[in-house]
């Protein structure tokens, strides 16, 4: 345990025997127990909203049910994790996981890009005007958003009458219920959804670069684009590199919200990915402990991934979150 | 900003291309919500026939009538937003108390909490035993299902945290001089000097609870509990049109009405309230990201 020297006048005494430590100690235990009182009642959300359910895992290695607790469940060792493998859904699931978060990680420049493009609007209104609406699609939930996409790409939605008017498309199709349109549905709603929003910490470390050092590279005859090739991008690759730590150890959250929102029994062979499949052998057919296996076999790979990207990222240019 | 305001011919070009391009993203952006707007507006048989693009064809304030008129509608609407001032009232105040007695550096045993709150952020049970906790808990089918699981969470902690340390120590000392206790520090000094911190997380956090449906497909049957955007979700999604046909039959104006203009005029109802609330704590929630993205 960490003692600090507390600031605080402490008592008389000077001769730091056993007893007088554990005195002291107790006496600025004593003195601090409001703000002990505060941090154990979070303490003790963390032990039942967090830690519990960690332990909760554990039924990914046993037979749960429900009539028998945790404990009395018997132990099956990796049986669960075998069926996964072995399972029928197992190819697409990942296939579908992996493709939409990989796709996903490829979008990662884009609010970067959008982020340099902004910052040279030159009137600072328009600027400000652009990043409020920016933001806007962020706040609308995905359960609107997916109204919306279900109207527009229905066979008589908007997207229809543009592709036939523009003699793309012979007749109506119906979106949503085509597997294979299902990423491009994916990935572009996230885009409209995030950009300006993702956009919004990178435009927060431009604004800390020193005008002076424009004014440099103008005078060295930098073009725009030089200006944000030389300038800004190095300017803010601190901010990218951790972003993109993220971003790759969130590679296996393929956004559920949006997958459910926008996923029906037509598009599942596009549409089937690890949380849902954890959601569905869950909670519609009451497989527990097979369910906890899949997320874990998920959370696995993902932490992985997090410490891989964070490692090459540490090696590469010395920023890393831990 | 910039001193020199000669613009070579290429820059000229550049402005007027990257300004074209910011229009164009601002119209794709504000478009879809503006079509949904207009259609919300117009009559709903006549919507049915499409076309409605840029303006309300034959104005119409009916469908927002037959929303406001529906009971289960007005039931979910209702719910939301007690659940969203509960919550967002809840969750700041115990996340800044508990990120209040984490950010004192004399805390005993504060390092070692801290890890235990950095663990959270790496490492979580999943849906299932978390789903197992909450009934074991008693929680499914109860209102506090969407307060007391989102009490708590360690990455707003950091971002209260990251704040309080940067609190003159000179205003506490003020305040324990005068005899106040920790609580009373906590309460009268601490939260009234945060409130851009405290703005940033009620926002975050009040974006959360209105825009979640997650919690009412999971853990909640009754209809009574289900807020309005898991409401949403069992239309749009699961397309199940009984509950429409039942709010478009209950509404007295059932010549005009159609599910499709009822489900409109809910979604704007359910979405205007944040969108007229951001523009205004936009200044709190930019810095919030920063402080969030640098101790994050």
């Amino acid at each position: 345990m960490d003692i600090q020297q507390s600031s605080q006048p402490t008592a008389a005494i000077q001769t730091n025997t056993p007893p007088d430590k554990r005195r002291k100690w107790l006496r600025k235990l004593y003195t601090q127990r409001h703000i002990q009182i505060m941090a154990l009642l979070g303490i003790a959300w963390m032990i039942i909203f967090n830690y519990i359910p960690m332990y909760g895992v554990v039924i990914a290695f046993k037979d749960y049910d429900i009539i028998r607790t945790i404990s009395e469940a018997p132990w099956v060792g990796l049986e669960h994790f075998k069926e996964f493998l072995a399972d029928e859904n197992f190819g697409y699931v990942m296939r579908n996981t992996l493709g939409i978060s990989l796709l996903k990680l490829a979008t990662f420049p884009l609010p970067i890009i959008f982020a340099l493009f902004l910052n040279e609007v030159r009137s600072l209104r328009f600027k400000k005007s652009i990043q409020t609406i920016s933001y806007l699609p962020h706040f609308l939930s995905w359960v609107v958003l997916g109204g919306i996409l279900a109207t527009w790409l229905s066979d008589i939605g908007i997207f229809n009458k543009i592709f036939m008017a523009l003699n793309l498309i012979d007749q109506p199709i119906s979106f949503l219920a085509e597997p294979k349109y299902f990423w491009t549905i994916v990935i572009t709603s996230d885009i409209w959804k995030e950009l300006g929003w993702s956009a919004i910490i990178y435009l927060a470390a431009i604004t800390s670069i020193s005008p002076e050092m424009y004014e440099a590279a103008r005078i060295d005859g930098a073009g725009r684009f030089q200006q944000m090739w030389y300038v800004t991008l190095p300017a803010i690759k601190a901010t990218i590199s951790i972003l993109f730590i993220l971003a790759v150890s969130g590679v296996m959250n393929s956004n559920f919200d949006q997958i459910l929102v926008l996923r029906n029994s037509l598009n599942d062979s596009a549409s089937n990915v690890i949380d849902y499949y954890v959601y569905y052998t869950g909670l519609s057919q009451g497989r527990f402990s097979y369910s906890t296996a899949v997320g874990l076999f998920k959370s696995v790979i993902a932490i992985t991934l997090l410490l891989i990207a964070n490692q090459v990222s540490k090696k590469l240019n010395d920023t890393s979150l831990f | 900003m910039f001193l020199s305001s000669r613009r070579t011919k290429g820059e000229v070009v550049f402005d007027f291309v990257n300004n074209f391009g910011m229009l164009l993203i601002c119209f794709v952006t504000l478009y879809p919500i503006w079509y949904v707007l207009i259609n919300a507006f117009n009559d709903g048989k006549d919507a049915m026939l499409g076309g409605i693009y840029w303006w309300p064809r034959v104005f119409s304030l009916e469908n927002f009538e037959a929303v406001f008129a529906n009971p289960g509608i007005m039931t979910a609407m209702g719910l939301t937003i007690a659940k969203t001032i509960l919550g967002v009232v809840a969750h700041v105040f115990f996340t800044a108390m508990v990120a209040y007695a984490f950010s004192r550096r004399e805390l005993i045993a504060g390092r070692f909490y801290i890890i235990m709150g950095t663990i959270t952020m790496i490492f979580s049970g999943g849906l299932i035993p978390t789903y197992l906790l909450i009934r074991d808990l008693n929680l499914l089918d109860n209102f506090l299902v969407y307060i007391i699981p989102v009490l708590f969470s360690f990455f707003d902690l950091i971002i209260f945290m990251t704040f309080f340390r940067e609190i003159p120590d000179g205003l506490e000392e003020a305040g324990r001089i005068d005899g106040a206790n920790d609580w009373t520090i906590f309460l009268k000094i601490v939260l009234p000097v945060s409130m851009p911190v405290i703005a940033t997380i009620a926002l975050f956090h009040g974006v959360y609870q209105w825009n979640d449906y997650f919690a009412g497909i999971i853990y909640v049957n009754k209809e009574s509990l289900q807020p309005i955007q898991t409401f949403l979700y069992r239309v749009v999604a699961q397309s199940s049109s009984n509950i429409m046909t039942t709010a478009v039959q209950g509404s007295a104006v059932t010549k005009t009405v159609t599910s499709q203009s009822i489900k409109l005029a809910t979604m704007v109802v359910t979405t205007m309230p944040i969108v007229f609330a951001y523009p205004f704590l936009q200044r709190y929630f930019v810095k919030g990201m920063m402080i969030g993205s640098i101790k994050g």
